[in-house]
């Protein structure tokens, strides 16, 4: 089973303590731009979302890679090794999503390896906007949510009420 | 470690920049922020200065625990001799500039002298400089912020700036940062905008370290369990904000109203927690949109609002139909029962234009109230107003004084002198609710007796932060106490006054006090900072802080006579609610409290107490 953050902004206060607890796993102190997750703040929307890699089955970061320094562990996660990385950066235009970046003290590129099992984001999420789960099962609660409201119509306007709206 | 060792002082009139290393002996004795730097504006300034002349400093502090995983760990303050006050002035605040100013490297940075034109202080990482603000001077906090992170091409900066109400040294101006968090109270942005300082710019890259980070990991994580299974941060707080308190005070008789001369808002409902989260008539939708954290914190009480799009404080106004800072139980009752206003949406807009303009919305609202009542008394008419018919309870009158105050303009101007020098110049100088000039926050003495102590000796001028003895008094927290008895007040008095300036000198929101005690904090502390850190010696670094505070306030001129009450409070009964009939109690606690606190009857700390706390 390969497992993988889910993250609900709607929950995520921007507090980061996500971040706060990656840089300190990784860096061994509390640094915020060292963090490989990160919270990004739409202040006029009152919108707080974490966005972090997604360990793609198919990583472009992993492919772009001139000297094979990212592979790919038991557990599907995309894993930067350190002793090969030459810090060219490539895997950071490669990447879709951002989610690669250079850490110019290294000088090597960091990202995400989920703690290889057990993501200290997740752990330090005091809302559970982060948590970590089945990635085959990562949608649930949201059609949980979406069979609540189809029960609910249900049970209050009869087995033919349209699923309620979002 | 825990401090970063480094402070910057920055000469405004030399327009020098100069790094020093941290008194690490200060740190032992004060740890940070109000502490620390505290002790460093007593050693630098003559207690007699000009509050608004180029001999006062303005310090900005971050602690320990500032930028660490601790719950709330984000916190800075600004301490000066304060505008409004006199008095030395300590305000602290969250959001995200605290920690960001400690990730460049520094704990501390002390401004001195006055720009001779308008400048802002940009800090990356340790390279710190004084630009030039022209094309930013007259703009508002909002605008501020992103002119500079456009400037600087990094939306990562976290800002701290006046707003027009700083550049205009309204009394009770306030630093802004992150939009809506603010150092609010004492005047602190007047200082600011006396030395041409308009912003702050931090962008911070470095880590902070910690003594010993396994201990101190386990530590927060106990530390935040205990939040999060207490019923106020880890239920009311996060759901209702402050603003769980708007019923709760106004049932217990406590919630001043009109200018303290009630005890109860007949509508306090109206603008309360509950009020905020149900959806409007005229839209469906709610006031409030979401709740948001400050940096680490794992309460996250902050109010997220929207105004309603229809309602005449923003017709043509886009700037405002965006979400931003909602409010927190001391602006809604500041600007809403206090000045018998109940339109929630109204106190929204009053409450933006306050973090826009950078003013203290408890002082403000305070003062609007006081003016209200001069005006129904008749010291005060439609000609001094420049038109406005300045009735208690009009949302009309409210929305122009506040965009009057910050600019300046018109009866702006004399709502910007505070109440205390308003209503003196109007020749009532006790209908200004205030002590050492600084405005009551949100509760009334005759309910909660202790609070009446707690205004009377604060420090920095009346004020619920400084021993918020509320929690014991209606909310049981540690323990219940009768809010209408005088008896074992003193105590409680001193008990939370030395707690809290220790709490506030760590870099901790003083909110976790509602669910920690000194020794689920101290276990923090000890993990992150060099030296051992005990609950005891904490309260024993809060009581020396406290005593040098008041040492301070002494030289500059305070004496016994500025622990005092307005009249109102101490000979006018409560008309309704359970302290029907009650007037403060002060005369009774005053001269236990200075006994307690090993201080003559004139409330001067003896040799005897300056020694034990090594002062």
């Amino acid at each position: 089973m390969h497992k993988a953050l889910v993250i609900d902004p709607g929950k995520c206060t921007g507090c980061k303590q996500c971040e706060m607890a990656c840089s300190y796993v990784k860096t061994g102190e509390f640094n915020v731009s060292k963090s490989r997750i990160r919270v990004f703040d739409f202040h006029t929307e009152a919108r707080f979302v974490p966005y972090t890699c997604t360990q793609c089955a198919e990583a472009w970061c992993q492919q772009a890679c001139p000297v094979n320094a990212i592979t790919t562990n038991a557990d599907g996660v995309k894993v930067v090794n350190d002793n090969l990385c030459v810090g060219c950066k490539v895997c950071t235009i490669a990447c879709p999503f951002g989610t690669v970046n250079y850490n110019a003290e290294t000088k090597k590129v960091i990202k995400c390896d989920l703690c290889l099992g057990s993501p200290a984001c997740a752990e330090a999420c005091p809302t559970s906007a982060i948590t970590f789960q089945d990635s085959e099962q990562a949608g649930f609660d949201k059609m949980k949510l979406w069979a609540t409201q189809a029960a609910h119509a249900a049970t209050h306007e009869g087995p033919n009420a349209p699923v309620a709206k979002g | 470690m825990g401090w970063n060792g480094k402070i910057l002082r920055v000469n405004l009139t030399e327009g020098t920049v100069k790094s020093e290393p941290l008194n690490m002996d200060w740190a032992q004795k004060y740890l940070g922020l109000r502490g620390l730097a505290s002790k460093y504006l007593i050693e630098e300034i003559d207690p007699k200065v000009d509050a608004l002349g180029p001999d006062n400093k303005l310090i900005f502090a971050t602690g320990p625990l500032t930028g660490t995983a601790a719950s709330t760990g984000g916190r800075y303050s600004v301490v000066t001799k304060g505008a409004l006050t006199n008095a030395i002035a300590c305000s602290n605040s969250g959001g995200y500039f605290g920690a960001e100013f400690k990730f460049a490297g520094w704990d501390m940075m002390i401004v001195e002298g006055k720009a001779p034109k308008p400048v802002y202080i940009s800090i990356i990482d340790d390279k710190c400089e004084i630009r030039d603000a022209a094309d930013i001077w007259g703009k508002s906090v909002w605008d501020t912020d992103e002119w500079i992170k456009k400037r600087h091409q990094d939306p990562m900066m976290h800002i701290a700036a006046i707003g027009v109400a700083g550049e205009n040294q309204v009394l009770y101006s306030c630093i802004v940062n992150d939009l809506h968090r603010a150092a609010g109270r004492s005047g602190v942005g007047a200082v600011m905008g006396s030395k041409n300082l308009k912003a702050v710019a931090v962008r911070g890259t470095g880590g902070v370290k910690v003594k010993d980070g396994m201990r101190f990991m386990k530590a927060t994580r106990e530390a935040k369990k205990v939040l999060q299974e207490n019923a106020v941060t880890g239920a009311g707080l996060p759901a209702y904000g402050t603003q769980v308190l708007m019923n709760v005070i106004n049932e217990a008789g406590a919630m001043p109203t009109r200018n303290s001369r009630d005890v109860q808002f007949e509508n306090a409902h109206d603008i309360s927690a509950e009020a905020m989260a149900t959806p409007r008539k005229t839209d469906g939708k709610p006031n409030l949109l979401t709740n948001q954290a400050c940096f680490g914190c794992t309460i996250a009480c902050g109010r997220i609002s929207k105004i309603d799009e229809t309602h005449f404080t923003i017709q043509n106004k886009p700037q405002y139909m965006h979400a931003s800072g909602g409010l927190e139980y001391e602006a809604a009752w500041a600007l809403g029962s206090n000045t018998g206003v109940d339109d929630l949406e109204a106190l929204t807009y009053v409450n933006f234009i306050c973090n826009e303009q950078g003013l203290d919305p408890i002082s403000f609202g305070a003062t609007v109230s006081a003016a209200m009542e001069l005006y129904e008394l008749g010291l005060i008419n439609q000609e001094t107003t420049g038109g406005i018919d300045l009735k208690f309870g009009s949302a009309e009158a409210l929305v122009k004084c506040v965009e009057l105050t910050g600019k300046a303009e018109g009866f702006g101007k004399e709502l910007g002198l505070g109440s205390l020098r308003l209503c003196t110049k109007y020749g009532r100088p006790e209908l200004s609710m205030s002590v050492k000039g600084q405005e009551f926050p949100a509760y009334d003495s005759r309910g909660i007796q202790g609070m009446g102590l707690t205004y009377a000796t604060s420090n920095r001028g009346a004020c619920h932060l400084r021993s918020y003895t509320v929690s014991s008094e209606i909310l049981g927290i540690p323990e219940k106490t009768d809010p209408l008895t005088t008896d074992g007040k003193p105590a409680l008095v001193k008990a939370f006054q030395d707690a809290t300036a220790a709490v506030d000198s760590t870099g901790l929101c003083i909110f976790t006090t509602f669910g920690w005690t000194l020794n689920d904090i101290a276990p923090q502390v000890d993990a992150a900072c060099t030296g051992e850190w005990s609950p005891e010696r904490l309260l024993e670094t809060g009581e020396r802080i406290w005593n040098m505070e008041r040492v301070f306030n002494n030289k500059a001129g305070f004496t016994a006579k500025d622990d005092s009450l307005p009249a109102r409070l101490v000979s006018e009964p409560a008309k309704t609610g359970p302290a029907q009939g009650l007037v403060n109690g002060l005369a009774k606690m005053l001269p236990e409290y200075y006994a307690l606190r090993g201080w003559t009857n004139d409330g001067v700390p003896t040799n005897e107490t300056l020694s034990r706390l090594e002062l």
